[in-house]
């Protein structure tokens, strides 16, 4: 019992006077704001499998890799060669921790039947161990598991409930953060001895049960003396990381978002979206089947990787092999981008997990690939999984991984019904953009509709467009609207050759109005030029018979003159001056 | 089970050796009681045929995980075999007359 008392590392938090021990389990401190009490003594409780002894071995792995407490498992119930080997493939390195001076495994084997119990006794011997154990390695960190098995093993209950609560006292005042794991009691009792009633600082709940033959796995905070905490089920998960939980209230509205814009890989549509739509935005395509929902995921993953950002495509419905090929078909070639390792494809039938092991999934892959854009296809495949309201919140957390990560996300979805415009799987409401396909019938095909549903932020196009599926990839075209609505297909075709005949015919007739017109103007030219020829000969006529007035009046200016000079010479002169005056 | 015979087996020379630990922690009130007890009742049933072993394990702590100790005073019989765990001051002797096997649980008074 002389183990040195620690000063605590932590620093105390400046909002609250609890100080928190990080567990470095995924989701759970975010859960709790920081972790389990520092220096105090936690329950974990639950029914056989519920992975109890796990969350210990975690927050002591996490302890001594990531946050430099060392610490001990005193463990009951199972050999340290067996808790070793169960937790390899989690890849906790028991062993390696061990030798490293981080971590000591002490397990104590009772024997229930080789044991008698004969008048007083107290707990000394595991004080001394877990005390020896604690200085050796300087521990921070302790787990007892599973505890109870001494209230079973060593008869008298009076004595080891005032040890256990001693022991309690002990870890506390040396400042251990503590995990006690416990059995789940009957009819509801936390645990099969009441020791809840010692651990009065922080108890947490571990259910395991099956849903649909899907085995599912929950985790509440009971307890939690002094903080605030979830008071849900948190589904949890165990991965080849170890545990993950995932707080479904832990979807703030926090991320940063970007205004540029990306494009979806079909110019039309981008154009519809003003642009694109927003980088880390989340993009809903839903539809009927076959409406080319795949089709349209992919030209923005082919867009993405043009670019040459990273993406990834992951398909609930398909093997990679098959989307290659399929894509292929209609000029999309992924395989390039997959051999560039741009593009991660993966394919995994949503049923093969539970939803939780599907959520685990798409994390790891967002973590590895860390895509700038990421589709899954389709989201609605989950609902053979789970029940709704928690394949919504699947496909909501999905949402948020991926904003948080400010990944483009493209998720397709099925819906049966072409005249309900819902989802099959009711997330609409979180999407930033909404795309609906339908199919539309008529004269004997069938044609694709596409419309924007919603563009948070954007001015999107109130128009219907039709949608194409053509060897080099998706194409958008304005629809036709004639006498009976939007035309589609041949009766679009029909249309715009109806509408270029007429044109051709309009063409024609302005033509030949275009000749008369030129025509008509040579023809007035002419006549103008006439007129201008009558005007200049009109006109030189004129000159002439001025000049000849004027040649006139001089000749009988001369005579006049003549005249006069001849009656100068004679008395007969000055009578003809008379008649002329 | 019964290898080494029901009872008061003293006298015999295929009686088996008893070899006894007894794991302690000071010098408490229990610590005293119950190595006063162990040699009284070793006296009167396994008279020249017992060994004691005192272990002190505020002394020895890492001696408590060879024999996984957990309570104190703990009185391990590792001769003869199987290895018997007999925990508390030892103050009820029938018990510990069972603990130890020369004495079956439940049999003659």
């Amino acid at each position: 019992m002389a183990a040195t008392i620690h000063p605590p590392r932590t620093a105390p938090s400046t909002r609250s006077a609890l100080v928190k021990a990080p567990t470095g389990i995924r989701g759970f401190d975010e859960l709790t704001g920081g972790g389990l009490p520092h220096g105090r003594a936690t329950l974990v409780t639950g029914g056989p499998g519920s992975c109890k002894t796990l969350f210990g071995l975690e927050f002591l792995v996490r302890g001594a890799e990531e946050f430099d407490e060392p610490g001990v498992l005193l463990a009951f119930e199972e050999s340290a060669t067996d808790l070793t080997e169960n937790v390899a493939s989690l890849g906790f390195d028991l062993a390696g921790l061990e030798a490293d001076g981080r971590l000591v495994i002490d397990a104590v084997r009772i024997d229930a039947s080789e044991i008698v119990t004969t008048g007083e006794f107290d707990l000394d011997g595991l004080f001394i161990r877990l005390a020896a154990a604690v200085q050796s390695v300087g521990a921070r960190r302790v787990v007892l598991d599973t505890i109870e098995v001494l209230f079973g093993a060593l008869g008298d209950e009076a004595i080891v409930r005032n040890e256990f609560s001693r022991l309690l006292r002990w870890l506390k005042d040396h400042e251990l953060t503590t995990v006690i794991t416990g059995e789940r009691g009957p009819e509801g009792q936390l645990t099969r001895f009441g020791i809840e009633e010692y651990a009065s600082d922080c108890v947490l709940v571990l259910d395991h049960r099956m849903r649909d033959e899907i085995a599912t796995r929950r985790l509440r905070v009971v307890k939690y003396r002094g903080s605030a905490h979830g008071t849900n089920e948190y589904p949890f998960l165990v991965t080849d990381r170890g545990l993950r939980v995932w707080p479904i209230t832990s979807t703030a509205l926090t991320y940063a978002v970007s205004t540029e814009r990306v494009s979806l890989g079909v110019p039309q549509l981008d154009e519809m979206l003003g642009g694109g739509v927003y980088r880390g935005s989340t993009v809903l395509i839903t539809g009927t089947a076959g409406t080319g929902k795949t089709t349209l995921a992919a030209s923005a993953v082919d867009a993405a990787c043009a670019r040459g950002e990273s993406a990834l495509f992951v398909s609930f419905e398909e093997s990679p092999d098959q989307i290659i090929r399929n894509l292929r078909s209609v000029g999309i070639d992924l395989g390039r981008w997959v051999d560039d390792g741009l593009l991660r494809l993966w394919g995994e039938r949503a049923t093969a997990f539970g939803l939780e092991a599907h959520l685990s999934a798409i994390e790891r892959l967002l973590e590895e690939s860390e895509p700038a854009v990421a589709v899954l296809d389709a989201v609605g495949s989950l609902s053979n999984v789970g029940a709704e309201a928690e394949v919504t919140s699947a496909v909501v957390r999905e949402v948020d991984m991926m904003k948080s990560r400010g990944v483009t996300a493209i998720l397709t979805s099925l819906n049966h019904d072409a005249q309900r415009e819902s989802s099959s799987v009711a997330v609409s409401s979180v999407v930033d953009t909404w795309l609906l396909l339908r199919n539309v019938e008529s004269d004997g095909e069938r044609n694709r509709l596409l419309f924007v549903m919603k563009s948070r932020g954007t001015a999107h196009s109130n128009q219907v467009r039709e949608f194409l599926l053509t060897d080099h990839g998706a194409e958008l075209l304005d629809v036709t609207v004639g006498a009976r609505g939007v035309l589609t297909g041949s009766a679009r075709l029909a249309q715009a050759a109806e509408e270029r005949a007429a044109a051709a015919d309009r063409s024609a007739e302005l033509e030949r109005r275009r000749l008369a017109l030129e025509r008509r103007t040579a023809e007035v030219d002419a006549q103008v030029a006439a007129l201008h020829a009558q005007l200049a000969t009109e006109s030189a006529e004129l000159d002439r018979l001025a000049a000849e007035e004027t040649r006139g009046a001089d000749a009988r200016a001369a005579d006049r003159e003549r005249l006069a000079r001849r009656r100068e010479s004679g008395p007969a002169d000055g009578r003809s001056e008379a008649r002329d005056g | 089970m019964d290898a080494n015979g029901p009872a008061h087996d003293d006298g015999s020379d295929s009686s088996p050796m008893y070899e006894l630990r007894l794991y302690l922690a000071g010098h408490s009130p229990k610590s005293v009681r119950a190595v006063e007890n162990l040699r009284r009742t070793c006296e009167e049933y396994l008279p020249g045929r017992y060994r004691i072993e005192l272990v002190d394990l505020l002394e020895n702590p890492q001696l408590a995980r060879g024999d996984e100790i957990i309570a104190v005073p703990t009185l391990v019989r590792k001769l003869p075999e199987p290895v018997r765990k007999i925990i508390g001051d030892l103050s009820d002797t029938e018990k510990l007359l069972v603990g130890l096997q020369l004495r079956s649980a439940g049999g003659r008074q």
